[in-house]
């Protein structure tokens, strides 16, 4: 079987002590929640670290609770299966609730936590592969390698980011709480997100995701749609997350963040301005499916064909706002 | 075939086999119905020791190296620093195992490590034993390698121009290994006949059996110096002679003991490197050795399906008859021979068993290209031609106004009759299997009917009961059993079968309990052990319940007939009213004389001394003498026909199965539950095979697998699997036990063709290819002519077509001796 690396391990208790531990580390240190994605990696070694910190023990970390206002505050090690199964979540912030229960399975949904889904490492076929099959094809930009082989002559790297619960997060206008050594700082989702296959996320090496916040949603309503191959197990080769709030006839707000066709979750601004103050008649989200299909960018190196991947932004964006708008 | 051949298994019918069939006529007790598998509760409460299970003392872990270069000279390999590391135990080059192996006595390309060249990317070329499997691991990334790099060849189409240094040194020419072609009747005259001659290409992909358990060895050298090998294969026979080969043993001084398998599929069939090179580490460093491959190494063994381009050009009358068949297909075999021969005439072989085909040629041809070895896989190099013959039917019933069902009814093979290919038939079940499908599934109302993106399709097929011959020439039986009879009443049955999950075991223990009339409990099943079970050839080409069963039979009728004769006297009854069942021996029509079976044991063995039989099987002789007539026969055929019903999302192109009936005709269940498993688990597998699975390879990167995980390698999950409604057609026939048919591989089958015709029904296009991915479904929805097709197929390169007189134009079943083609045979 494929064996993990040997590294040390830190259990600490509280989140100040993870902090101190990361930054007296360095960059060998990394924190694993359920390790459903790292541990995998790390087997496979092109995720590296000495020293891991366990995050499974640390209090308050994770949990789902709710204001009166109706804001949403998700601890960062919160397991998707909780989430999937919260009520309140299910109620307030119903496209990151339904995108959580499309994340891989059942058994590793009991693992794997939200913070972890939104921290997911990029995916690439050039990439999530053993040491020995890199090897093969002279390793890759993003581990080990210099050359990024779905675009040889590209100076970037462009593993997908593959996470389901990003764009519904992003979409219905979520923010992320940081702690680091010395603050802690709350941004938009969407900033800790950076359109490069290897430095993907936006946040200090030092800093730990502890806690995401949903705002109340008022009477928007919202959606997520994933395309993968198969209905369960699978990663996103394509997903749209839109929230929609309609004022009478008129669209007054709407959030279209697509997904699996880039480094980065991309906001579908152009779809979207083309949807605020009009009528969402057939024409009208044809014409904004079509806007949200321009800036995807998926390239041969996830399941499917990417001309295909492509297509079905557009085809799961006109159903996603036919679902809200019917 | 000679009659040296011939089953000499039959044993003189006695008065007490008399009474035998009369009980039978009775009924049954056991037989067809589903009493738990004889090792459910050791696989339901994780008791069951696989091979990566079992551990000895002092055991080492074994790694493989494997090549990371597609095609190559191996220059030298430098050892030393990983024979440095501490924890190594023992590294391994190909110098120490210099003899080659293959599971056909034709293709013995293999070595348990490359010696002067690799041939695909995961071709090993060393092996480390060490204290633990990340010592193991680590050793292999101090070997340092030299490798020579050589042109790769990929594609079957590059191949068969011969524009690189051919893979091996053998074979037809360059990198064609295998080139095919016979003729039986006049097919180009039949073609010409025809009112309707359909004429396309297809592409049946690659794909991989994907068991549950990955290979896994343990080896141990005993004091003596004999080596015991404990390994997940499906033909423990095979491995044994490959092993005693390799390492230069008496097969006495071998041992293979196959332990239960999570899964074969065909996967487990070939002998593999890994296999003889932990015996070899065994032996070198006199511990135990253990080797568990990686799910990575498992896609590099592979063996699975064959890469197949096809073109099937066929014709028919008005009426719906067909004329003839002209079959070609290529293969892409991958980097070694494995069962590739046996393949390739396995494309052409099964087109004429299911609807009579008058005129029939097949030219086939299997290339060399450096990727994971093809062989076999369920359904073994039929799955490929039946997709496109299913179509074609299809296709034919359309053009000709005629209901797909009716247009195969009218031509059903007839039972008992003998092809144009000169297969013998016994039993065939066909009819009633399209009847009871097309009924259950509402086809005649369904079919065109159902609103746009709904379809429905139907298809049939056949399989073989067991390879008519053994894989290397011998004329010894297929399979053997002995029993042993404890004066307690327990009956301990003793045979070389595996079981792979199928249920083997239970099939052999049923077949028995039967016949003596005692428990499933009672029999204590030892199996697949060289040293200790007669010779069953292996859990392959759908052959254990027919032969395996046979031989249980003989075997325990043999044990009856002493236990009778023995009982008869001491209760006054003559034999042919004497009754074996529920535990018991006695009078049929006086039920209340009788004696326990373990009384009528105790008494036999104070008479005759220790009761022991043996029972065994050979196939029967088949019809066709010719070059190539060796490939196809079997002692009878299963047949199955399915129905699926579809939806086809037009903006996606996603094809969802919704439901499926599927009929097939098993003669007669051995045990019906089992029969209902295998039918469900071929459906699903067709459905994975029909919808998303790839072996897919990336030329552009040397070669590599592109996805070997289970993640990324789309296999169908309980998401996609439909509602199945099986139907069993029971049909007893003469050569099968109790007259059972196969049911392990059949009834897959069906159901990708059925899946392509039901896309059509439901949209209106033909995807002649696999899988049938949304990304087909929509170009073939954009495109004038609404196909998905492959590219044209290359010349084959024909020479010689070896001819045939069928049965009709008087031929007794040879071929002349010189095979030169005659004018009207080379065409169209």
């Amino acid at each position: 079987m494929m064996r993990l690396p040997p590294f040390r391990w830190h259990a600490p208790k509280d989140l100040a002590e993870v902090v101190r531990i990361l930054a007296g580390e360095g960059p060998a240190a990394r924190v694993v929640a359920g390790g459903t994605d790292l541990f995998p990696n790390m087997k496979r070694r092109h995720q590296k670290a000495s020293t891991l910190v366990g995050l499974a023990g640390v209090e308050g970390f994770s949990g789902v609770t709710s204001t009166p206002e109706g804001d949403v505050v998700i601890g960062a090690g919160t397991t998707l299966r909780a989430l999937e199964r919260d009520a309140a979540a299910a109620r307030l912030a119903p496209a990151l609730v339904e995108a959580v229960a499309t994340i891989s399975t059942p058994v590793l949904r009991n693992m794997g936590t939200i913070g972890g889904n939104v921290c997911l490492d990029t995916r690439c076929n050039y990439y999530n592969q053993t040491w020995e099959w890199r090897r093969a094809i002279d390793f890759c930009m993003k581990c080990d390698g210099t050359t990024c082989w779905v675009a040889p002559s590209s100076p970037r790297c462009w593993a997908v980011n593959s996470s389901d619960g990003v764009p519904a997060l992003i979409a219905l206008g979520a923010r992320a709480r940081l702690v680091g050594p010395d603050d802690e700082r709350e941004v938009p989702v969407g900033d800790l997100f950076r359109d490069d296959g290897i430095e993907y996320l936006a946040k200090r090496p030092d800093e730990v995701l502890a806690s995401l916040i949903v705002p109340a949603q008022g009477d928007a309503v919202s959606t997520y749609r994933k395309v993968r191959r198969r209905g369960a197990f699978d990663f996103p080769v394509a997903g749209v997350a839109v929230r929609l709030r309609r004022d009478g006839d008129r669209v007054a707000e709407v959030a279209i963040v697509v997904n699996g066709v880039g480094s980065s979750p991309i906001r579908c601004t152009a779809a979207e301005e083309l949807l605020v103050g009009e009528v969402p008649d057939a024409d009208r989200i044809a014409a904004a499916a079509a806007a949200a299909w321009k800036p995807a960018r998926p390239l041969d190196n996830t399941d499917h064909e990417h001309s295909w991947r492509k297509r079905m932004v557009r085809v799961e964006t006109k159903r996603a706002l036919e679902a809200l708008t019917a | 075939m000679s009659a040296a051949d011939a089953s000499k298994g039959d044993a003189p019918r006695t008065p007490e086999a008399e009474g035998l069939a009369e009980q039978l006529r009775e009924g049954y007790r056991l037989i067809g119905r589903s009493p738990v598998k004889v090792d459910g509760p050791a696989k339901v409460t994780g008791a069951t020791r696989f091979a990566d299970d079992l551990s000895l003392p002092r055991m080492l872990h074994a790694k493989l190296l494997r090549s990371h270069v597609a095609h190559a000279r191996l220059v030298r390999i430098d050892t030393s620093a990983a024979e440095a590391l501490p924890g190594v135990v023992a590294v391994l080059t190909g110098e120490a195992l210099p003899t080659s192996f293959g599971i056909l006595p034709v293709s013995q390309d293999e070595h348990a490590l490359c010696r002067d060249k690799v041939r695909f990317v995961g071709d090993p070329v060393a092996a480390v034993a060490a204290v633990d499997e990340e010592t193991a691991f680590e050793a292999l990334s101090h070997i340092r390698v030299e490798y020579e790099p050589l042109d790769p060849v990929f594609e079957p189409a590059e191949a068969i121009k011969n524009e690189i240094e051919p893979i091996h040194d053998y074979g037809d020419d360059g990198n064609v290994h295998k080139r095919v072609s016979m003729e039986f009747g006049n097919v180009a005259a039949a073609l010409d006949e025809s009112d309707l001659l359909l004429d396309h290409e297809f592409f049946y992909e690659g794909n991989t059996h994907l068991p549950m358990e990955q290979h896994a060895t343990l080896a141990w050298q005993e004091p003596d110096g004999r080596i015991t090998i404990w390994s997940s294969t499906q033909t423990p026979h095979y491995l044994h002679r490959a092993t005693s080969k390799v390492l230069g043993l008496s097969p006495s001084r071998v041992r293979i003991i196959a332990c239960p398998n999570g899964g074969g599929f065909g996967g487990k069939s070939d002998p593999f490197n890994h296999e003889i090179v932990v015996a070899e580490l065994a032996r070198r460093t006199n511990r135990p050795v253990k080797i568990c491959l990686t799910r990575e190494e498992v896609f590099y063994c592979h063996r699975g399906r064959h890469p197949v381009h096809m073109r099937a050009t066929m014709g028919f009358r008005k009426d719906g008859r067909i004329t003839g068949l002209h079959f070609r297909t290529l293969l892409d075999g991958g980097a070694y021979g494995s069962y590739g021969v046996a393949s390739t005439y396995y494309t052409g072989a099964l087109q004429t068993v299911t609807y009579e085909i008058p005129a029939y040629r097949f030219d086939g041809v299997r290339t060399f290209t450096n990727k994971p070895p093809c062989g076999p896989k369920r359904g073994h190099g039929t799955p490929q031609p039946r997709f496109a013959l299913e179509i074609q039917m299809d296709r034919a019933a359309e053009a000709l106004g005629i209901d797909p069902a009716d247009l195969r009814l009218m031509q059903l093979q007839p039972a008992h009759g003998i092809t144009a290919n000169w297969l013998r038939i016994g039993s065939m079940g066909l009819g009633p299997c399209i009847e009871k499908v097309v009924e259950g599934s509402g086809w005649r109302e369904k079919r065109g009917k159902l609103p746009r993106g709904r379809g429905i399709g139907l298809a049939c097929s056949s399989y073989i009961c067991g390879a008519g011959l053994p894989i290397y020439w011998n004329a010894m039986p297929h399979s053997g059993v002995t029993l042993k009879l404890d004066r307690g009443g327990g009956v301990a049955v003793f045979c070389g079968e595996t079981d792979i999950g199928q249920g083997s075991d239970t099939v052999l223990a049923t077949c028995v309990a039967e016949i003596l009339g005692v428990d499933l409990t009672d029999i204590r099943v030892t199996a697949a052990d060289t040293d200790l079970t007669p010779v069953d050839l292996g859990s392959y080409s759908s052959r254990v319940t027919l032969m395996v069963g046979n031989a249980a039979i003989q075997a325990a009728e043999r044990a009856r007939e002493i236990v009778a004769r023995t009982a008869g006297k001491t209760l006054g009854v003559p034999g042919n009213r004497l009754r074996f069942a529920e535990g018991r021996v006695f009078d049929v029509q006086d039920p209340d004389r009788g004696i326990t079976f373990s009384e009528a044991v105790s008494q036999a063995e104070a008479e005759h001394g220790t009761i022991a039989t043996a029972g065994s099987y050979t196939p029967p002789p088949t019809p066709g003498r010719y070059r190539g007539a060796g490939v196809g026969p079997s002692p009878a055929y299963s047949y199955s026909a399915a129905v699926v019903e579809v939806d086809v999302d037009e903006e996606t192109g996603v094809v969802t199965v919704d439901k499926v009936w599927i009929a097939h005709d098993i003669g007669q269940s051995i045990n019906e539950m089992l029969v209902i498993g295998q039918v469900e688990g071929s459906v699903y597998m067709g459905l994975g095979e029909a919808l998303m699975e790839e072996m897919t390879y990336r030329p552009n990167r040397f070669g590599v697998h592109k996805i070997p995980s289970l993640l990324d390698y789309k296999s169908p999950t309980t998401k996609e699997m439909p509602e199945v409604v099986t139907y069993l057609v029971t049909d007893p026939d003469p050569n099968g036990p109790f007259g059972a048919k196969e049911v392990g591989q059949g009834p897959l089958l069906p159901m990708m063709p059925a899946i392509a015709n039901a896309v059509y029904d439901a949209v209106g296009v033909r995807v002649d290819m696999t899988p049938i991915t949304p990304e087909r479904v929509l170009k073939a929805l954009e495109r004038e002519d609404r196909r998905c097709a492959p590219k044209p197929l290359p010349d084959l390169r024909i020479e010689d077509t070896v001819r045939i007189k069928t049965l009709a134009e008087g031929g007794d079943g040879t071929s002349p001796r010189t095979g030169r083609p005659t004018k009207e045979s080379t065409a169209p």
